[in-house]
């Protein structure tokens, strides 16, 4: 079960689990009796069994479109984004994407290489869950969301930006 | 020049406390090696071949005398007493001790200087003209302009792992451009449209290392206005589509080649259709705010010193050569632009000693309304400098080192640190950069030359700028030996061009030679009005091929 951690930095138990894309040929296998997170575009294929389901979320790649989803986002209940390896920053910019210009509305989720460095990036960019890679201690994230009081740019998390906050 | 208010400070002591914590978590094995990496590169810190090095930010270049005075005493405190200032107008120590790393940042951000983003994968410090603000020819002061971009680039929470490194420069003179925008992964050329309005035109994808390239234009006019949020589009498609499989093509110039220019403007332009109006979006407001730090000194009325000078000069032949290479016309009357000369020969170009750091600072305060500025020739500008003081300046610099009167000639030479210093290098450059000034050490020879740029690196990543140099020295590896491949034809101006390679490399000891021999060909083909880039585009790579391998 991941330990998940919230944007404020608390810890709680979920069941979400990320299905693997599965090999070519095979199909899509769901967990029995747990919430499923499956790949973007084989959400969109089983579309009308999968949409507006509160078990069934997607989760996309860092190479991966967010486009496929527009439109649409707001019939899952969760999107996790993979961070394959921490340093693929591509991840910031879909998470953005989600959230300001498609307007997903639920939990995001930083899943992956996730390291506790990089949660303000990531909370910033919109993220609102975070499960850490599992070697990485939980237990200190709070600290690591808000190291930063103040930001220079309008992102997910602030609608104005320090020079409009200054020169108002 | 721009001053921290409340918010600036706390992030900058929040990023010292920051780099602290992951400092001591990598010392106590809490963070592997791999993922502090990316983090001490956005603090600046390299390790190199005999330490590590620290490349300290100077945003595009300006400097205040107190900051100066703090370089100094770091360099004394925690370094070997001296610096080495960089083509992108930044300082770098040679030798700090990791431990002592977040010590000499929060020594910096007291004085509101850190080393943010001097490298890694991330928008580096954006660099522009050293005249900035002084010169006559200028659309406007690009310094607003380029303190908007440090803001909105630091921390971007998006844009901290980018495929590869991204520098951004900005231009604001019609006539020159000493920032070489054109090689750069943004180049930004201020601009203004047929209705008169402020804008800027947009260079993407220009860069030198592995694959130099001139950046091509993909927008012709950018409303001032519309600045971040055109940046933010750039950075976005850049972010999301520049290749990660392969380091060496990873750089936006790969990409940009890849879609053509026409067809990453295209993109470029989808995505900022959306972002266009957003909260980034630059108010009139806040660009006045940022102009506000930006105003020109307390001048005084002055009339040109035309007939004191005139006369100064006749009594004084060095003053004179020194007034005619090292000082430029500024836009007040009585004031004068005087650039102080890294390039002393024994010297390694754009090193500094803690005494001198600490004698800039004096002179920015007893000249020049107690700024400085570094340009990306290695070299320091003190930009408000009376004329009727200019002699007594002259005077004061020359035992300092600071007067070599040799500035745009063939021995105002770019040079990285090289194999000296660096572990990337192949081959030295300090030692070539040396040779070179030795040969042509007379004078009234060089300035009979005229202008000439000549760029050393000691590697392929090009840190000196070698593509760009009219002539460029290159070292390069052969079976574990130091070989120097020379390339002609360069520039970074607004008729950028990268050079052409001359042919088979040479042995170091060989390079001086090489370099008469080009240079005679010059001396031989040239018309009275023609520059050694003139001459070489009018007759080309062959003679010069010719002359050297004959």
């Amino acid at each position: 079960m991941p330990e998940v951690i919230t944007a404020e930095g608390a810890l709680r138990q979920d069941d979400w689990v990320v299905v693997p894309r599965p090999e070519e040929g095979e199909a899509l296998t769901l967990p029995d009796d747990k919430p499923a997170l499956v790949p973007a575009d084989l959400w969109l294929e089983n579309e009308a069994t999968f949409a507006n389901r509160d078990d069934i979320g997607v989760w996309f790649d860092s190479h991966d479109e967010p486009e496929i989803l527009e439109g649409k986002v707001n019939e899952v209940p969760l999107i996790a984004v993979n961070f394959p390896r921490f340093v693929d920053g591509r991840g910031y910019s879909i998470a953005r994407l989600l959230r300001e210009r498609f307007g997903f509305e639920g939990d995001l989720r930083a899943i992956g290489d996730v390291l506790l460095d990089q949660l303000q990036f990531m909370k910033r960019c919109g993220f609102s869950t975070f499960v850490l890679r599992a070697d990485k201690d939980a237990s200190e994230a709070a600290r690591y969301l808000d190291f930063f009081s103040q930001t220079y740019q309008a992102a997910g998390d602030t609608d104005l930006p320090l020079f409009r906050r200054r020169a108002s | 020049m721009y001053v921290y208010d409340e918010h600036d400070r706390k992030m900058a002591a929040e990023r010292v406390a920051q780099f602290r914590d992951q400092t001591r978590r990598r010392l106590a094995g809490e963070l592997a090696e791999e993922e502090y990496l990316p983090l001490r590169l956005q603090n600046g810190l390299y390790v190199q071949r005999h330490a590590p090095m620290l490349r300290i930010c100077v945003p595009y270049g300006m400097l205040r005398s107190k900051q100066l005075r703090r370089l100094a005493r770091v360099t004394r405190d925690y370094d070997k007493r001296f610096a080495h200032f960089t083509t992108r107008q930044n300082l770098q120590l040679n030798w700090p001790e990791l431990e002592q790393v977040p010590d000499i940042l929060e020594e910096l951000a007291e004085v509101e200087m850190h080393a943010n983003q001097t490298s890694g994968n991330c928008i580096r410090n954006t660099t522009t003209d050293q005249f900035a603000g002084v010169q006559s020819d200028e659309i406007a002061d690009p310094r607003p302009y380029c303190e908007l971009i440090r803001q909105w680039s630091t921390f971007h929470p998006e844009f901290a792992f980018l495929p590869r490194k991204f520098k951004v420069a900005v231009n604001a003179s019609e006539k020159t451009d000493r920032a070489a925008i054109q090689v750069h992964d943004i180049g930004l050329q201020m601009v203004r449209n047929e209705a008169g309005e402020l804008g800027f035109r947009v260079h993407v994808g220009g860069g030198l290392g592995r694959t130099p390239m001139v950046g091509p234009v993909i927008r012709n006019f950018l409303p001032e206005l519309d600045l971040l949020t055109y940046l933010e589009a750039v950075l976005r498609v850049y972010n999301r589509y520049g290749r990660r499989d392969n380091k060496f093509k990873a750089r936006i110039k790969i990409l940009v080649k890849a879609l053509t220019p026409e067809g990453f403007a295209e993109k470029v332009e989808a995505e900022w259709a959306h972002i266009k109006d957003s909260p980034t979006r630059l108010t009139p407001e806040a660009v006045e705010h940022i102009k506000g730090f930006f105003t020109e000194p307390a001048y005084e009325a002055l009339e040109n010193a035309t007939d004191l000078l005139a006369s100064q000069r006749f009594e004084n032949r060095e003053f004179d050569q020194w007034l005619a290479h090292n000082v430029d016309t500024h836009k007040k009357p009585g004031y004068a632009i005087v650039t102080l000369t890294l390039k002393q020969t024994g010297t390694p170009p754009g090193d500094v000693s803690d005494e001198q750091l600490d004698q800039i600072a004096d002179l920015a305060d007893e000249f020049s309304f107690g700024e400085a500025r570094v340009t990306h020739h290695q070299n320091v500008v003190l930009a408000d400098v009376r004329q009727d003081r200019l002699l007594e300046l002259w005077q004061t610099i020359k035992p300092m080192g600071f007067a070599t009167a040799n500035l745009h000639t063939l021995n105002d030479i770019i040079c990285c640190p090289g194999g000296d210093y660096c572990n990337l290098a192949n081959a030295k450059s300090i030692p070539v950069a040396e040779a070179i000034q030795l040969r042509f050490d007379d004078m009234d020879y060089l300035y009979d030359l005229g202008e000439i740029d000549l760029n050393i690196s000691g590697c392929m990543n090009a840190c000196g700028h070698h593509h760009v140099g009219n002539i460029g020295v290159l070292g390069v590896d052969k079976k574990g030996d130091e070989f120097y491949q020379i390339s002609l034809g360069g520039s970074s101006h607004h008729d950028a061009q990268i050079g052409k390679i001359l042919g088979p490399s040479f042995a170091r000891e060989e390079v001086p030679d090489v370099i008469s021999n080009i240079v005679n060909v010059y001396v031989e083909q040239r018309t009275s009005e023609e520059t050694f880039l003139d001459t070489y585009r009018r007759i080309g790579i062959k003679p010069f091929k010719e002359r050297v391998y004959a």
